[in-house]
């Protein structure tokens, strides 16, 4: 267990997790019109199961399977990207806004209002 | 974090050079589409950026252009005597520039262009709150 964990629970190891596969989509998205280009994702429940272990998140990343196979061997959907960089940012959003609560609560804890 | 580590930035901003390397040769095909030359040697090829995926050490990918090459496309030949370029057989050739395909091009360039600028400012107000946390 994380030492960040006591303090800020799951939510801190999800914004990590979230960051990362927010890079992967980036990553994704950038690469649209390179011809071989093999898109990849983040198994979010099973990175997160590994980060919790402590272990390296590495065994969670898996290409995608395309669901129209394009000529060049590039396997990067817009659509399909774009919906998960979406939801992607909105559970970074909210991991957010647990933590800021959190945070907030600690602090008025320490100050004793 | 050691070793070589690409941020967003890096990332959105690599790809948005990248195609606009490629929205370049575009225009430049489009500028050169209709022009002719008196051989074969001499007539414009449409020029092709080829895009290469560029890997950083945590697996994150970036694009980067390779080279920007001619098309393998022969220009075509037409038979025009009253053109002051035309060879001693009346002969000039046409820029080998497909017009459809630029333009569609063009669009895609625009719109990919478009995507990796909507990632690069979800990503910025993503830190921008996380740099606010808990205040």
């Amino acid at each position: 267990m994380m030492a960040s964990e006591k303090l800020f629970g799951v939510h801190a190891t999800a914004l990590q997790l979230r960051s990362q596969r927010m890079m992967m989509l980036a990553s994704n998205i950038a690469n649209a019109a390179t011809p071989n280009y093999k898109a990849r994702d983040l198994d979010f429940s099973k990175a997160f199961d590994l980060a919790r272990q402590g272990g390296s998140t590495e065994g969670a990343v898996l290409y995608r399977v395309p669901v129209q196979s394009s000529l060049d061997g590039n396997t990067v959907e817009m659509a399909t990207e774009q919906t998960a960089f979406a939801e992607n940012a909105l559970a970074y959003r909210s991991s957010l806004s647990f933590l800021s609560g959190r945070v907030n609560t600690l602090t008025r804890a320490i100050k004793g209002e | 974090m050691n070793g070589n580590a690409f941020s967003v930035f890096d990332i959105s901003g690599r790809a948005m050079s990248a195609q606009l390397v490629r929205l370049n040769t575009t225009a430049s095909n489009l500028a050169n589409a209709g022009t002719v030359a008196g051989s074969e040697a001499g007539a414009f090829r449409s020029l092709k950026p080829v895009f290469r995926t560029v890997m950083d050490d945590f697996g994150r990918a970036t694009v980067q252009v390779d080279q920007v090459t001619a098309a393998k496309i022969a220009p075509s030949k037409r038979h025009d005597p009253t053109n002051p370029l035309a060879d001693k057989d009346g002969n000039v050739w046409e820029a080998a520039v497909d017009s459809a395909a630029e333009l569609v091009e063009m669009v895609e360039t625009a719109r990919q262009y478009q995507n990796n600028v909507q990632v690069l400012e979800t990503a910025k107000g993503l830190i921008n709150e996380t740099l606010r946390m808990g205040q």
